[in-house]
């Protein structure tokens, strides 16, 4: 297997409703990926893009139909799906393309626009769930999340003031963003205070709705080294599937990263993550997901996540920042686009380019995951200079 | 007894269905950063516009915001007003609606060339048994009042 | 690297632009239903359903007594023949005190709230729980842990489905 490196990352804002389309969407975020390394759509070999459920867009074959704007045009373009998981799996499958030797450069792009669907993006996950044993009861997509956070408070006897922590130190993170799609910090009593939708999710607890796109270049060691003296090498990569049967595992615990996880690390020569990762970034469409994750990352020991996100130690000047790109509680959710904007904010950071959101102490290793399907997917990137 | 054996006989199967109605959602759709500046000059001016890329010398029909082979920015310079005629490149004479039932009358349905782009349109004023491959044919635009900044603000192409 | 480098496009629309009219959209909608083949597994275990009881299914290699029944065991990945009858109680693995529709819209004022919970049957293997609504409970007194029992529809009225059991409620 051949090194491979990020060399360039782009990004359009994140929105609650776009005027781009979403091809259009993808060719800023493309465009600007391309620019930041001073490449053109000729030094590009093949395409790897990403996008969550065709029916957000509304556009089924949701992959052909952006390729062209994610750069595809005439070229070996394939769209990789892993519902959440997407934006940081499409860079496993982008890797897969160079590390094999087949290509030496490949485009990396995630859309989506989740605008496009009415009333509610979220109506649009009722099809998740098995039709006979499980839709037949009229769920929503908030049911599964709900029943996680709860069953994941009460096996460490976490609060919901707990959970808000993480929403508070990500949105914190996340105004410093250009892409943030929020203005206003927000407190744990903000977060304590917002409506009730399925307890124990409140209102602010939740990424938002959004439209956006993310894109990275990717290249084989040799290119990386002509094109840029600080390439981000993508040092392990990992994933895995659990069952479908979500009722059947236990929620507290996202053993589906936990093995994912462990292989990235492997694959980098990691032995202990929690001392060795500079910076995380977890994926968190909730407040909750970001410590579950954390656990499962083997950043944080089992039940004691709470204890040291209050010392400080996630924050974004601590041992080991958490979301110091926002994550999606601070920046938004265009659910595939979201992933790759974590991979996005490790190669800035790594660089030392992040700006006000500079992580300091010159950060050498970074994680990003995202997670998916029906709650039983992760991807893992681990990113190193 | 195996799996494969199980399912050919699978016979007594029931469907389990939600009910019609059970999923109502919807899409709504921008016409995005060109597709919103492309409709307002077909609502406001009655006028096709293209893009036209100056590297590969291709004019995109509707206008588009960047070229898909270049990968360049098309910009306002970029714009170009291309007429409001093209030539039948394809069509099709459709017998049945959505849902399999004979029409009363068959659509002509068209594929017209503007400059270097294709769009999918009905035609009108003509007969089935008219429109060949290789025919003139102009825009015929709905009445000002009518126009709601969409495709459909032209009616259907018609002969020259 | 300035940040105007690395964000471009996300040009952010409000409600008010497309209601005026001023931005133009085109709505569609696909207006399709499915009906799904309830499968040979599912479709015993909706049989059983009918007859007010729950059936499972035995891994002969790992063992697990799986709800909802497979004909298959995915951990083992070997076909499972062997059916058993379980309780129809169980214990609340996790629940949730739901305000929202499935489109996002909110319950109406008077409207109780949804109870879904994962149920961990009795009888079946430990972990294996089902998906189903709770009832006959003050939502603020639902703990997990809670040891419920499956309230079934009167006879005359079961079709062979998860909802012949209306819904779980405390012993
Ligand atoms: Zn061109
Ligand atoms: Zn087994």
């Amino acid at each position: 297997m051949r090194k491979v490196a990020i060399v360039g990352a782009g990004l359009t804002k994140f929105v609650r409703r776009a005027l781009e389309t979403p091809k259009e969407l993808s060719f800023e975020a493309t465009k600007t990926a391309l620019d930041s390394c001073g490449l053109s759509l000729d030094d590009i070999d093949c395409v790897a893009h990403g996008s969550a459920p065709d029916a957000f867009d509304g556009i089924h074959q949701k992959g052909e139909y952006l390729a062209d704007g994610c750069g595809g045009w005439n070229k070996p373009t394939m769209r990789v799906y892993v519902g959440g998981a997407t934006g940081v799996h499409a860079v496993v499958h982008g890797w897969h393309h160079v590390a094999s030797g087949m290509f030496d450069t490949c485009l990396v792009v995630c859309e989506e626009k989740m605008s496009n669907a009415m009333p509610h993006a979220q109506g649009f996950f009722l099809t998740i769930f098995d039709a006979i044993t499980e839709r037949a009861l009229h769920p929503n997509l908030l049911w599964i999340f709900a029943l996680e956070m709860n069953r994941y408070m009460q096996r460490y006897g976490y609060t919901k003031e707990d959970m808000a922590l993480a929403a508070v130190n990500n949105k914190k993170n996340g105004l410093m963003h250009p892409s943030s799609q929020f203005k206003d910090e927000i407190t744990v009593e903000d977060v304590l205070n917002s409506e009730t939708m399925a307890y124990p999710v409140s209102r602010l607890d939740v990424s938002p709705v959004s439209d956006g796109a993310a894109a990275v270049v990717l290249a084989a060691e040799p290119v990386a080294r002509r094109l840029t003296d600080k390439p981000v090498w993508i040092e392990g990569v990992g994933w895995t599937l659990d069952t479908a049967y979500w009722a059947t595992r236990d929620l507290y615990y996202p053993r589906y990263l936990d093995k994912a996880a462990r292989m990235a690390y492997e694959m980098a020569g990691i032995r202990e993550p929690d001392k060795q990762i500079n910076i995380a970034e977890p994926y968190d469409p909730f407040d909750y997901k970001a410590l579950h994750h954390m656990e499962g990352l083997q950043l944080s020991p089992r039940g004691k996540t709470v204890e040291l996100l209050r010392d400080g130690h996630f924050a974004r000047d601590g041992n080991l920042p958490m979301c110091p790109s926002g994550g999606l509680l601070g920046v938004g959710n265009p659910i595939a686009a979201a992933g790759t904007m974590k991979i996005c904010e490790l190669f800035w950071q790594l660089r030392g380019e992040a700006g006000e959101r500079q992580v300091p102490g010159d950060p050498r290793l970074g994680v990003a995951q995202a997670w998916g399907d029906l709650m039983q997917v992760s991807s893992v990137v681990v990113t190193g200079i | 007894m195996g799996i494969l054996e199980k399912i050919t006989r699978n016979v007594d199967n029931r469907y389990w269905n939600p009910g019609v109605g059970a999923f109502p959602v919807k899409n709504r759709y921008t016409a995005g950063v060109a597709g919103q500046q492309f409709f307002e000059r077909l609502k406001e001016d009655s006028k096709i516009f293209g893009t036209r890329c100056k590297t590969c010398e291709t004019t995109y029909v509707p206008a588009r915001l960047y070229c898909e082979r270049c990968f360049e920015r098309l910009e306002e310079k970029d714009w170009v007003d291309v007429g409001t005629e093209g030539v039948i490149h394809s069509f099709t004479v459709v017998h049945k609606t959505l849902e399999g039932e004979a029409k009363e009358k068959p659509d002509l349905i068209a594929a017209i060339q503007i400059a270097d782009g294709i769009l999918i349109h009905r035609l009108g004023e003509l007969d089935d048994m008219e429109a060949y491959i290789g025919m003139k044919v102009a825009a015929q635009f709905k009445a000002k009042a009518d126009r709601r900044g969409g495709i459909n603000d032209i009616d259907y192409f018609k002969p020259l | 690297m300035s940040e105007k480098l690395k964000v471009s496009g996300g040009t952010a629309l409000s409600e008010e632009d497309i209601r005026s009219g001023k931005i133009f959209v085109t709505e569609d909608s696909l207006n399709c239903a499915y009906a799904w083949d309830t499968g040979v597994a599912i479709n015993r275990y909706l049989a059983e359903l009918k007859q007010g009881r729950i059936i499972a299914t035995e891994c002969r290699k790992c063992k697990r007594v799986m709800l909802p029944p497979r004909l298959f065991c995915e951990l083992c990945f070997i076909p499972c023949n062997t059916w058993r009858h379980v309780k129809d109680t169980g214990t609340i693995n996790t629940f949730s005190i739901c305000h929202v529709h499935w489109d996002a819209s909110r319950i109406k004022e008077g409207e109780d709230p949804h109870l879904p919970a994962v149920i961990e049957i009795d009888g079946a293997s430990e972990g294996m729980g089902i998906m189903h609504i709770l009832g006959e409970v003050e939502p603020e007194k639902i703990k997990i842990g809670m040891k419920v029992q499956a309230v079934w529809k009167p006879e005359t009225e079961r079709t062979g489905s998860i909802n012949d059991i209306k819904y779980f409620k405390p012993l």
